[in-house]
């Protein structure tokens, strides 16, 4: 099969619907050179940086009919248009009954690793995921971000598409033409018996590195890339840790009522699953600080997959027996 | 050409030129650093645009407060920052003005009034204009100044901003550093009227249109709107014309739409060599004072990269300091 880039799988998904679909256009504060040459000023809009009037705008396009695509960027620049992301998209379908539909598309970058402090370093999603009227998805190959950038684009609901800056550049195999990933549906990136790693984005490719390793000691690591995290494929994850018993949850993001927390609770929560629970839930993520400039400090903040090798470990030490 | 030498001393003339030249020093060096890889991240540079910064600083005073953006060496140099500690911060070091935490986009220095680099488009005009409210409330006729791009200038913190400032008769100076684009986008595409400064009229205080490349034009400027904020008179709004020679960014192999005669004309208006050019017809500079500007600052740019070598690097552990104050 041909391969793309994570980045370039994004943007194909993006032409691939637009042609298909009239109503589908793009609005962000530079212009895409690939979008912009086959599409034009007509359906790509290039807005000043104003992201909460653009933000807004796309909800107005979006309850008039259109399709809209508004590009954030990296996430950061998005806090600016929080009204409108948070009191308004998530709400308005909601509130008025359900009369108009609301289908958007927002993308926004996400991650730390390169250096670029605080501010331009930030995994926010679990903050969106508690807003209740929002979907949100992070991938973590090429594939997939094609078939879940389509699935959102065809979603009558406003659907962040969460990238990892740190895959932009990652090669991977890409079908051809059309095809969709559903929201909710978990892949099973790798098959194991005695612990499964729910891990989002780049640590899926660290978490299955750490279970290359791991398996040259006779340790089988199931790893499990939720891909979309609002709808979350509870199912999928329960039933790998029913099978497995030991959980380890790995996440870019700090660990303060975030993503990881929400997984450790929906397998805790379960009677059937926390009944086969070998030993306590693992939470491999960020330091809960802002993100630091300087590499050693950065370095230190981040988890990657040694450090999701020693909470494999420890998991695997801390195991009690349980009636089968 | 640019105006006529100001009423300052020969000296504070030199001083304005020996700070563009350290602005443009600095930077050089900081670019190479980046290029062979002791500067991580991102660094944006301001070569090109030095006459803003300076002439707009050399009308305050050293408790005057200023905010910058992520443009923001020439900010800090002007305003009067140590160039050691400022290099050590690009470096990544403890001893930068940040512990290392916050690298070329976010220098600040609280103790000169330099209240930071700031990495979000418009995100320093409100921060600055609480500032500037804190120097009315003070009453010692301290000003605060907005340093923000004409990208800023289309977000809405500087709209809110102007008209609360406008109407609470805050002493402070927006300036609006005109480069023509805002990262790959040009400015044309997304301001229906060119002049940014014209929109100080919808706020009902002046808004004036300056060559930035002009550093005693802009000078003159701030002078008039510092004296305007002294007197309790309320904002300005100053608008520099004014380009930058970089790409948006440092990085290698970014794009860059911008049209290489619109670049080059630029070229040929450097803000220092203007300037030079300047002094020199005043009988203010000749070759000898200027070399020895140049190796002053020299000397001084070497100083600054060797005491971030010195500097170490941050402990892992030092990571979870500063989250909360004390
Ligand atoms: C709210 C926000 N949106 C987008 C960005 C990304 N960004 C960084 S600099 C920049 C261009 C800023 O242009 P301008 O304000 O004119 O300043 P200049 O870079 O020309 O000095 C953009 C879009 C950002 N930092 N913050």
């Amino acid at each position: 099969m041909r391969e793309l880039t994570y980045n370039q799988a994004a943007l194909e998904a993006i032409a691939e619907e637009m042609r298909r679909d009239p109503k589908v256009f793009y609005m962000s504060t530079d212009a895409l050179p690939s979008l912009w040459n086959e599409f034009g000023a007509d359906r790509i809009k290039v807005m000043p940086i104003a992201e909460s009037a653009i933000t807004g705008m796309g909800i107005g396009a979006a309850g008039s009919g259109f399709r809209p695509i508004v590009d954030w960027r990296q996430v950061t620049f998005c806090f600016v248009a929080m009204d409108q992301i948070v009191n308004q998209a998530a709400k308005i379908h909601y509130m008025f009954g359900g009369q108009a539909k609301f289908p958007m598309l927002f993308r926004a970058s996400v991650g730390g690793g390169g250096q670029v402090a605080a501010q331009h370093s930030q995994s926010p999603y679990s903050m969106f995921m508690n807003v209740a009227g929002l979907k949100m998805f992070l991938p973590s190959t090429p594939a997939d971000m094609k078939g879940l950038i389509k699935t959102a684009i065809r979603d009558n609901n406003p659907v962040i598409s969460f990238e990892s800056g740190r895959l932009m550049g990652l090669k991977g195999p890409v079908p051809d033409g059309d095809y969709t990933i559903p929201l909710g549906v978990a892949d099973v990136k790798r098959q194991g018996s005695d612990v499964t790693v729910v891990a989002l984005a780049w640590l899926v490719h660290e978490a299955l590195a750490a279970a290359d390793t791991l398996a040259a000691e006779g340790i089988s690591v199931e790893v499990i890339d939720p891909r979309s995290l609002v709808p979350l494929d509870s199912d999928t994850i329960r039933a790998s840790v029913r099978k497995t018993g030991r959980l380890v949850v790995a996440d870019e993001a700090g660990p303060t009522a975030g993503f990881s927390a929400e997984v450790a609770t929906l397998v805790t929560e379960d009677p059937e699953t926390f009944a086969r629970l070998q030993a306590p839930v693992k939470r491999v993520c960020a330091l809960q600080v802002p993100i630091p400039y300087s590499p050693v400090l950065e370095n230190a903040v981040f988890p990657d997959r040694s450090r999701i090798i020693a909470g494999i470990r420890e998991v695997l030490r801390g195991s009690r027996a349980v009636a089968a | 050409m640019i105006s006529l030498s100001p009423n300052l001393p020969p000296e504070r003339q030199r001083a304005m030129l020996q700070q563009m030249l350290t602005i443009r020093r600095f930077e050089e060096r900081a670019s190479d650093d980046y290029g062979a890889g002791k500067i991580h991240g991102v660094v944006h540079c301001y070569i090109g645009e030095e006459a803003v910064a300076v002439g707009v600083c050399t009308a305050l005073t050293r408790t005057d407060r200023i905010i910058s953006t992520h443009r923001g060496h020439g900010h800090c140099i002007a305003k009067g920052a140590d160039l050691n500690r400022m290099m050590a911060e690009l470096y990544g070091r403890q001893a930068g003005y940040c512990k290392g935490k916050g690298g070329s986009m976010h220098i600040a220095d609280f103790d000169i009034g330099m209240l930071g680099a700031n990495g979000i488009v418009a995100g320093g005009i409100p921060i600055v204009t609480g500032a500037g409210l804190a120097a009315q409330m003070e009453g010692k006729g301290g000003v605060a100044v907005s340093f923000f791009g004409d990208g800023a200038s289309n977000a809405g913190p500087f709209h809110e901003c102007l008209n609360i400032a406008a109407t609470m008769k805050l002493p402070m100076i927006y300036v609006c550093e005109n480069n023509l684009w805002a990262a790959q986008t040009s400015a044309a595409q997304t301001h229906a009227e060119i002049d940014v400064a014209g929109r100080a009229a919808g706020y009902g205080i002046p808004g004036v249109v300056v060559d930035g490349n002009d550093v005693f034009a802009v000078y003159q400027a701030a002078n008039t709107a510092v004296a305007r904020a002294r007197a309790g008179e309320g904002p300005t709004l100053i608008e520099c014309k004014t380009y930058r020679w970089r790409a948006h960014t440092e990085r290698k192999g970014q794009p860059d739409p911008r049209d290489k005669a619109e670049v080059e004309a630029w070229l040929q208006r450097d803000p220092i060599a203007l300037l030079e050019r300047q002094l020199r017809q005043q009988g203010e500079l000749d070759d000898a004072v200027l070399r020895a500007m140049e190796s002053e600052i020299a000397g001084a740019i070497e100083a600054a990269v060797a005491f971030s070598e010195a500097s170490p690097v941050p402990l892992p552990e030092q990571a979870t300091d500063d989250v909360f104050a004390a």
